[in-house]
């Protein structure tokens, strides 16, 4: 390590010197970095499980367009639209085809007394190029009256229903006093809304959610002819449509203003964003307590090192180079810990609570940012530094 | 030994404090040390002699007065002017001052690496023979806590004087000597002047040592009171 580090900074390591000099200092300091990074990274988790489970559902869809009540927050937090406007649009120069889509919560009750909820979307299943590829071919399966393709990865799911997904049997159980059959399945898992997802005929939809009407579904998925751009097609649908009543966004829009939505408008987002800062924030105080003590404790070195002629960038580096070994000495262990945390999780409640390299990249970065600030902070204590008072 | 006297002080006051507690330390001092030689500063406690060491080191500022230290002025010179007047000087603590961190090489070491990185064999030969000068050969992986008093003074002297620099200043550096290390050392401190120019500054009130001084000046109250050449 020594050397390694010897050679990185072209001179004597000494802040890993002093840190590791202090072994029980250091632990702690380790420790506290680490724990940091675990309230970040769990805070992360959980916001990004949020992020997850609000477009999960797109998974399910597809289109070029979505029109949408001006009144609607997200994909499944929506007004209704008057299905009209689907025919008004299917005349806009550019729009191939379009589709009313129905989303409702249809509560479940297992065969042990305990409630599950399902989304539930109810689509034109003639219209296969409005469903995720995966299960455009399923379609077909549900012309029959009250079938579904069921999530097979819903929350608290029978394990007798999983096994008759898996091998390509039907499983039927009641919801709303009604008997399902489930012919197919496909895997999106649940999250905050529900417990899982279902597909239906917009047919079979309407007959169990009884207060939907056909003429007011959720959204209308739009599809534009090959060779147009979605964006010229949506200038020309908001030309069109009435802006205070009908809401016109292409997919990718629409799923960013629903995260945006979710982050920014519903408290769950905002709670998770302060958490994430409060986690930032006990790792500065960590990180200045660590510094700030310890440059206070070698005043008396660091003077002698002032009156030898060293200046104050070399003791700016050695404060910077202790809070980057704090912030990968502490990122390594509050990632592996991250890691399992994630995962017991994911198991516990069936959030889609991942780690990917991009927020470990985030975080590790922050990491470094929040230890060099507090170590630029920390270095104001070696003003306190002269070496008059060494003799 | 001839050239410029490294050390020039002319009409030098010093103060502490401000308002009616300001109390002047240094009276009108007049001072010429001249290249290679070795001159002790004696004095009872209280009397001027580190203030005036620290301000002839470029660790204090020049109040009032001038102060020429290497042909340089000390009074209102920069940060940076005065950062590059110390990385060729020496300084001998009377407390060590090692890094207790650093081994007795790497303390040494940080002698050297204040002039740059360099090579880093050639530096680390050098620090493993300066401390080899001073008997210090089987210590040098040694952390300070695991020195004797001695040991550690020794240290701080190798430290000191790897890097060849112009003038030295010294305060009690044989305090925690024996006398026979104390005379190691102070000879060393002799022979670099003799041969090499080096100018050394020592405050001191080992008797042990004052027959190898070319010059002992006496402070009392702030004010020269003997400047004797032994």
């Amino acid at each position: 390590m020594n050397r390694l580090l010897t050679w990185l900074f072209g001179r004597l390591p000494i802040g890993w010197l002093q840190l590791s000099h202090s072994r029980t200092r250091l632990i702690a300091a380790v420790a506290g970095v680490a724990f940091a990074n675990l309230l970040v990274f769990m805070q992360l988790g959980i916001m990004g499980a949020l992020n997850n489970s609000t477009v999960a559902p797109y998974a399910l869809i597809d289109g070029d367009i979505i029109l949408s009540s001006s009144e609607g927050n997200t994909l499944t937090d929506s007004g209704n639209i008057a299905r009209a406007y689907m025919f008004q649009a299917l005349g806009v120069a550019g729009v191939a085809s379009g589709i009313p889509l129905y989303i409702g919560n249809l509560p479940l009750t297992l065969a042990d007394g305990s409630s599950i909820s399902l989304l539930s979307f109810g689509v034109d299943i003639s219209q296969t190029q409005f469903v995720a590829p995966v299960i455009a071919p399923a379609l077909a399966g549900l012309a029959l009256e009250n079938t579904v393709l069921l999530d097979k990865d819903t929350r608290s799911m029978p394990a007798e229903a999983l096994a008759s997904l898996a091998t390509g049997s039907s499983f039927t159980f009641e919801a709303n006093g009604k008997t399902l059959t489930a012919v197919g399945s496909m895997a999106v898992g649940g999250g905050f809304l529900a417990d899982g997802m279902m597909v239906t005929s917009d047919q079979t939809f309407l007959r169990f959610f009884g207060s939907r009407r056909s003429g007011a579904p959720d959204h209308i998925l739009l599809r534009v002819v090959d060779g147009v751009s979605s964006a010229t097609v949506v200038d020309r649908l908001r030309a069109e449509l009435p802006a205070g009543i009908v809401k016109v966004q292409t997919m990718p829009e629409a799923r960013a203003a629903d995260l945006a939505f979710m982050a920014t408008e519903r408290p769950t987002g905002i709670i998770f964003g302060f958490g994430v800062f409060m986690g930032i924030l006990v790792g500065l105080v960590i990180v200045y307590q660590v510094l700030s003590t310890d440059v206070a404790d070698h005043l008396r070195e660091y003077a002698t090192f002032k009156a030898m002629g060293y200046d104050q960038p070399f003791f700016l580096g050695i404060v910077f180079e202790e809070a980057l070994i704090l912030a990968v000495f502490g990122f390594i262990p509050g990632l592996i810990v991250s890691m399992g945390l994630y995962a017991g999780l994911n198991v516990v409640t069936g959030l889609p609570v991942v780690m990917d390299s991009a927020r470990a990249a985030l975080v590790f970065v922050g990491t470094l940012a929040a230890c060099s600030a507090s170590g630029a902070i920390a270095t104001r204590r070696l003003a306190a530094a002269d070496p008059a008072d060494l003799f | 030994m001839g050239g410029a006297a490294p050390i020039v002080a002319q009409g030098l006051n010093h103060y502490f404090g401000l308002g009616e507690a300001r109390k002047q330390a240094i009276w009108d001092l007049n001072l010429t040390i001249k290249r290679g030689t070795l001159t002790i500063l004696m004095g009872p406690s209280g009397s001027g002699k580190t203030t005036v060491l620290t301000l002839m080191g470029c660790l204090r500022d020049v109040q009032e007065g001038r102060v020429d230290l290497l042909g340089h002025p000390l009074r209102g010179a920069t940060e940076a002017e005065l950062v590059q007047l110390r990385r060729r000087l020496g300084f001998i603590f009377q407390a060590h001052n090692l890094h207790e961190s650093l081994t007795a090489a790497q303390n040494v070491l940080m002698g050297l690496q204040v002039h740059g990185a360099g090579d880093a064999v050639k530096q680390r030969h050098a620090a493993a023979h300066m401390l080899g000068l001073l008997g210090l050969a089987d210590r040098m992986d040694y952390l300070p806590a695991n020195l004797s008093g001695g040991q550690k003074q020794r240290v701080a002297v190798a430290r000191a004087l790897v890097s060849n620099p112009e003038v030295i200043f010294a305060d009690e550096p044989t305090a925690a000597l024996d006398k026979e290390s104390g005379r190691v050392v102070v000879d060393m401190l002799k022979t670099l002047g003799q041969t090499r120019g080096t100018t050394t500054v020592m405050v001191t009130h080992d008797n042990r040592i004052m027959d190898l001084a070319d010059r002992i000046i006496t402070l009392e109250e702030g004010r020269v009171v003997k400047d004797t050449n032994p």
